[in-house]
């Protein structure tokens, strides 16, 4: 019996790691998207376009992931008409687009914030040896707040991979949705209980490493 | 242009306020070209103030300030301000040394950027103020891992790699535990000697006393009183400067040893009998 229960486990374990690699691309390509869209939307924050960039924010760091999944889901055609061609634009990507837009605003925020936590002594001096605004932005400020930033934008990634999971809701072929599939062909309690075990122990060794290494750098950042 | 007998800074009625409170009330300082001016009084007198005034990091509400030749209160907008800042050299009581740059690159960044210095260049120059200030064998470290005198001493070599006509030295000593202290004011006595123009805000009484052409004394955002060094400490006029020296320097008339000194010199053990 428990031997049965194994079995369907290695039976399925490939179909489970494609899942992941879904989740795995889903999330990659949210976090590179939301983090180049965060870093110009921050860097508006320190343009005369600052409202902009404080409603962009407010806006997708106040919405419901599962909102703004639903909504780039059904809202969003499933192509595009581009150029005279027609391009899919496949639910996974809509999914991506989704978890992207609330990391946009939260990559905005951690700059900010990067910013805001240089000491104004920093700028007094900067600007006491005559370098520009923008001088003092890209020779002083800036690689500053990359250290600082760091930890931050890693703890921000490992909450996006959490909320690959959201894919399955909207129909994505990810890890998930395959762990449902496996249950209802199996159907058998222990399988069942088995698989979603499997896929705690999944995303605990997805993010865990994350978290630790956030950890550590944090500490390591915290003497500067 | 300023001709050789017009003061490198001129300061005339100057008022400035942080909102409802005035902190300068009518500041007049003159500093002659090749001079070093200090500034003494209690904290909170608005000695930083003025200095800040002087490269337009704070802007005077009123009164005017010639500095190098640049009439700083007919400036707007921080652009406007840069030309005069490369010339005239700012030292921090905190040093704020850039933490991500080595000590090399603290003092080249500035030179190449702002004064197109080829690196080579900067470079040579950067090595030549750092044996200067004895700071040489430390080119490669990070500021994080110099103490507080070294630090001290290569934000002077980087505010000397702009080739300033003029430094302004806030308080550079204050943060300093005091072992340190005579290490940054030995360089400082140096540059005055080769006839650097110095303004220095300072609690070092006998710092002051030493190196200065004129010193002026501030209390409540108004220069009390001012006048040659041995005028000022040794004949003050005023009966608040007299106070404040009595305080800063200890009984009139004895030879002086700051009570700053002695208080710093105290142990804990001495604070437990």
């Amino acid at each position: 019996m428990a031997n049965d229960t194994l079995a369907a486990l290695v039976e399925w374990a490939p179909a489970l790691l494609v899942g992941l690699g879904q989740n795995v691309l889903i999330s990659l390509t949210a976090i590179a998207a939301g983090s180049a869209a965060g870093l110009f939307i921050g860097a508006l924050n320190f343009s005369p376009l600052r409202p902009l960039a404080r409603l962009w924010v407010q806006v997708f760091r106040n919405a419901p992931w599962l909102v703004l999944i639903y909504f780039t889901t059904y809202v969003f055609p499933f192509e595009v008409h581009l150029f005279g061609r027609y391009l899919a634009f496949p639910d996974w990507l809509k999914v991506t687009l989704g978890l992207a837009l609330p990391a946009s605003a939260n990559v905005a925020e951690i700059l900010r914030g990067a910013v805001g936590s240089i000491p104004a002594t920093q700028w007094e001096a900067a600007r006491s040896m005559a370098f520009s605004r923008a001088q003092v932005f890209t020779q002083v400020i800036l690689p500053q707040c990359f250290t600082r930033m760091l930890p931050p934008w890693m703890n921000l990634y490992a909450i996006i991979t959490m909320g690959t999971a959201l894919a399955s809701l909207v129909g994505v072929h990810d890890v998930i949705d395959t762990a449902q599939i496996a249950s209802n062909t199996v159907n058998r309690i222990p399988f069942t209980v088995l698989i979603y075990f499997s896929l705690l122990a999944l995303f605990f060794a997805w993010c865990f490493p994350i978290s630790r290494l956030t950890q550590r750098l944090e500490r390591r950042y915290a003497f500067h | 242009m300023p001709s050789t007998d017009t003061p490198l800074v001129r300061l005339r009625d100057v008022h400035l306020a942080f909102g409802a409170t005035p902190v300068l009330k009518g500041i007049d300082l003159t500093v002659g070209k090749g001079q070093a001016v200090s500034i003494i009084g209690p904290s909170g007198s608005g000695k930083s103030t003025i200095l800040r005034c002087l490269t337009g990091l704070l802007k005077p509400q009123r009164g005017e300030l010639t500095v190098a030749g640049t009439a700083v209160h007919q400036l707007h907008g921080e652009a406007a301000h840069r030309p005069l800042r490369q010339r005239v050299g700012f030292v921090f009581q905190q040093y704020n040394l850039f933490p991500h740059l080595s000590v090399l690159d603290n003092l080249t960044v500035a030179p190449r950027k702002v004064l197109g210095l080829p690196a080579r260049e900067a470079r040579e120059q950067a090595l030549a103020l750092l044996a200067k200030v004895r700071m040489q064998h430390k080119a490669a470290a990070f500021p994080g891992e110099l103490s507080g005198g070294q630090q001290q001493r290569v934000a002077i070599a980087r505010a000397l790699a702009m080739r300033p006509e003029l430094i302004l030295f806030d308080e550079v000593t204050s943060a300093l535990d005091p072992e340190m202290v005579g290490e940054v004011l030995n360089v400082i006595g140096e540059l005055t000697e080769e006839g650097m123009t110095c303004v220095l805000v300072t609690h070092e009484m006998r710092f002051a006393e030493g190196i200065s052409d004129q010193v002026y004394f501030t209390e409540h955002g108004v220069i009390v009183e001012h006048g040659s060094a041995e005028q000022l400490f040794n004949h003050p006029g005023e009966a608040r400067t007299q106070a404040f020296l009595q305080h800063a320097l200890g009984q009139p008339g004895r030879r002086r040893i700051p009570d700053t000194y002695v208080l710093r010199n105290l142990s804990p053990y001495h604070l437990s009998v």
